[in-house]
C-alpha cells in the first residue's frame, strides 16, 4: 500500500515537473514579435561555463547582437511612432551591428536593471545612456565614452531652483538607478528623495507636483524643459562632469576591444556628430552645442 | 492640445494591442499551466504521508510569503548567474507565475477537497463505486464547483500580476503604453492619462469576462 503511494506520489512529482519544463519551453516560442529577449538565450547556455558572455564569432554565428537600450527615454533610445527602436544610442548600435555583420535584437531596460542584464547575460552590449562610475566599474566593464554629461535640476518656472542649497528640506524626484540617486544621496542628505522605477512616471510625478523638483542628467532635462511649457532648468551642471560609454560583462576583452576599435574608427568619419545631426539636434535645436555633448574617439577634454 | 488626440494617432491602437496579446498569452499560458499543478498539488496536500504535507506546505508558505517580483528576478537574474540556466523574460514570467498559480490554486484544491464530508466518501464506497470512481464521480464534480469561484478570481489576480513583466522588459501592454507617452511627450504632454486609461479599459475587458463565466456557472451549477 505505501509503495503504491510512494510510486504514485513519484509519478505526480515527475508529471509536475515535466508541466514546469513545458511551461519554459512553450514560453520559448512566445509571442516574439513583441518580446525583447526571444529565443536564442536559452541556446546561448548549453555547455559554456557559468554566464559567460558571448564571444565575437558566437555573437556572429547567431546573427544578432544583443543591445540593452532605452525604450523610454527619448532621445536616446525611445519607440518612435511605428514601433521601432531610435535615438542616440540605438544609431550607435546599428552602425555596431552593421560593422559586425549582424541584426541587432534590443532588450528594453529599466535604469536599475542595466548592469543586471550584463552580469546576467541576457545582453551584450549595454548601451542604454550609461554613465561610467566606479561603482559600475566595479561590475561591468566600460569601453570608450561617446558622450558626456553632468546633472541638471529641472523645476516649475513659479518656484524655479537656480542652486543646489534651496533644494534643502524639499522633495527631489529622481529615477531609481540613475547618477543622481547616488549624487544626492551621497552628498546632499537634507534632500527628500522621491523615486520612481521609469522616467515617464517620474516626469508625471513632476508635471502633477508632487515633487518641487526632478534630477537627471542635464541632456534630458534640457530637452524635456526645452518642450514642457512652465519649466526650466535651473541648474544645467552640478557635480562632476561624467561620461557615457558602452558597457559589456566584466572580462568580456574580446568584445570591449572590439567596441573600442570601433569608436576609434568611427572618430575619423564624425560619427557621433553625424549621430548627433540626426538623433538629438532636432531636440535641442541650435542652443546647444554638439561638442558639449558629443565625444569622438573617446577623447574628453 | 487635447491630449485624448494622442490615442487617433497612426499606430498606437494596434500597438497597444498587441501589448495587450503579450499580456493575455503571458497570464493565458501561466493560467493553463497552473490549472494541472495547482490539481497535483491540491491533492498531494490532501494525503496523510507526514513527507508530502510538509514539502507541499514549505512550497505554498513560499511562494505565498515571496513577493511575485522577487521570484521573478531570481527566475531571470538568479537563475542565469546560478546556472547559466538562461531563462528569456518571458519564460521568466511564466515559470513564476505558475509555480504561484499552482501553489495558490493548490490551496484551493485542497480547502475544496476537504470540504467535501466523509459522508460522501462512504455513500459511495457503500454503491460498490471503487476509490477512482469515487474522485472523478462523486467528490471531484462537487469540489469543482466550489472550487470556482476563488479560482476565476486567482486567474484575475494572475492577469493583472503579469504587468510585473515590464521590470524584466518585457514589451507588454503597459510598457507599449510608457514608450508611447514617451514618445509623444513633446506633442501631447497630456496624453498620459489617455493612455492608461485605455490600459485600464484593456484589462478591464480582458478579466470582465472571466467573472461572467464563473457567475453563469455558479448559478448554473447551484440548481443541479
Amino acid at each position: 500500500m505505501t509503495a503504491s503511494i510512494i510510486s504514485k506520489t513519484v509519478k505526480s512529482i515527475v508529471a509536475a515537473s515535466a508541466a514546469l519544463i513545458m511551461a519554459a519551453s512553450v514560453a520559448a516560442c512566445g509571442p516574439s514579435a513583441a518580446t525583447p529577449s526571444d529565443e536564442g538565450s536559452t541556446a546561448s547556455g548549453s555547455g559554456s561555463s557559468k554566464t559567460t558572455a558571448r564571444t565575437l564569432d558566437e555573437i556572429k554565428k547567431s546573427g544578432e547582437l544583443k543591445v540593452a537600450v532605452f525604450s523610454d527615454k527619448a532621445p536616446f533610445g525611445y519607440v518612435d511612432k511605428d514601433g521601432n527602436y531610435a535615438g542616440y544610442d540605438v544609431y550607435f548600435a546599428e552602425r555596431l551591428a552593421k560593422d559586425l555583420g549582424v541584426k541587432v535584437a534590443y532588450t528594453s531596460v529599466d535604469p536599475a536593471a542595466r548592469v543586471d542584464v550584463l552580469t546576467s547575460n541576457k545582453v551584450d552590449i549595454t548601451l542604454a545612456n550609461f554613465t561610467v562610475t566606479d561603482e559600475r566599474k566595479e561590475k561591468v566593464d566600460f569601453a570608450k565614452p561617446y558622450m558626456k554629461v553632468s546633472l541638471g535640476v529641472v523645476s516649475p518656472e513659479g518656484a524655479e531652483i537656480t542652486d543646489v542649497s534651496q533644494l534643502k528640506g524639499k522633495t527631489l524626484i529622481v529615477a531609481k538607478g540613475t547618477t543622481a540617486e547616488t549624487y544626492f544621496e551621497k552628498n546632499e542628505p537634507d534632500v527628500k528623495l522621491q523615486k520612481y522605477d521609469q522616467y515617464a512616471d517620474a516626469y508625471n510625478a513632476l508635471l502633477d507636483g508632487r515633487g518641487d523638483a526632478f534630477s537627471t542628467d542635464n541632456t534630458e532635462v534640457l530637452a524635456w524643459a526645452k518642450s514642457n511649457k512652465g519649466f526650466k532648468v535651473g541648474i544645467t551642471k552640478i557635480g562632476d562632469e561624467d561620461t557615457i560609454a558602452p558597457a559589456v560583462q566584466k572580462g568580456n576583452k574580446e568584445l570591449l576591444d572590439w567596441i573600442n576599435e570601433e569608436i576609434d574608427k568611427l572618430g575619423d568619419e564624425n560619427f557621433f556628430h553625424k549621430d548627433y545631426e540626426e538623433t538629438l539636434k532636432p531636440v535641442y535645436g541650435t542652443d546647444v552645442d554638439p561638442d558639449d555633448i558629443v565625444v569622438e574617439k573617446g577623447v574628453v577634454d | 492640445m487635447n491630449g485624448a488626440e494622442i490615442l487617433l494617432q497612426p499606430g498606437v491602437f494596434p500597438r497597444l494591442l498587441q501589448g495587450l496579446w503579450v499580456t493575455v498569452w503571458i497570464a493565458g499560458v501561466s493560467v493553463a499551466l497552473s490549472v494541472p499543478v495547482g490539481l497535483i498539488v491540491g491533492w498531494l496536500m490532501t494525503m496523510r504521508n507526514p513527507v508530502i504535507r510538509l514539502l507541499t506546505r514549505v512550497y505554498l508558505d513560499f511562494i505565498r510569503i515571496m513577493p511575485q517580483l522577487a521570484l521573478l528576478f531570481i527566475a531571470f537574474y538568479g537563475f542565469a548567474r546560478a546556472w547559466n540556466w538562461n531563462l528569456d523574460a518571458t519564460g521568466a514570467c511564466v515559470f513564476v507565475f505558475v509555480l504561484w498559480g499552482g501553489a495558490e490554486l493548490g490551496d484551493l484544491v485542497r480547502g475544496a477537497l476537504e470540504s467535501i464530508s466523509n459522508a460522501q466518501y462512504e455513500s459511495a464506497y457503500v454503491l460498490g463505486l471503487g476509490p477512482w470512481q469515487t474522485f472523478t464521480r462523486v467528490i471531484l464534480p462537487q469540489a469543482l464547483r466550489r472550487l470556482l469561484p476563488a479560482s476565476v478570481n486567482l486567474a484575475t489576480r494572475i492577469v493583472k500580476t503579469t504587468s510585473l513583466a515590464v521590470l524584466l522588459g518585457v514589451v507588454e501592454v503597459i510598457k507599449v503604453g510608457q514608450q508611447i507617452i514617451d514618445a509623444n511627450r513633446f506633442q501631447y504632454p497630456t496624453g498620459t492619462l489617455w493612455i492608461y486609461g485605455v490600459i485600464f479599459f484593456m484589462y478591464f475587458i480582458v478579466c470582465w469576462p472571466l467573472s461572467i463565466v464563473a457567475r453563469r456557472l455558479e448559478k448554473r451549477w447551484s440548481h443541479d
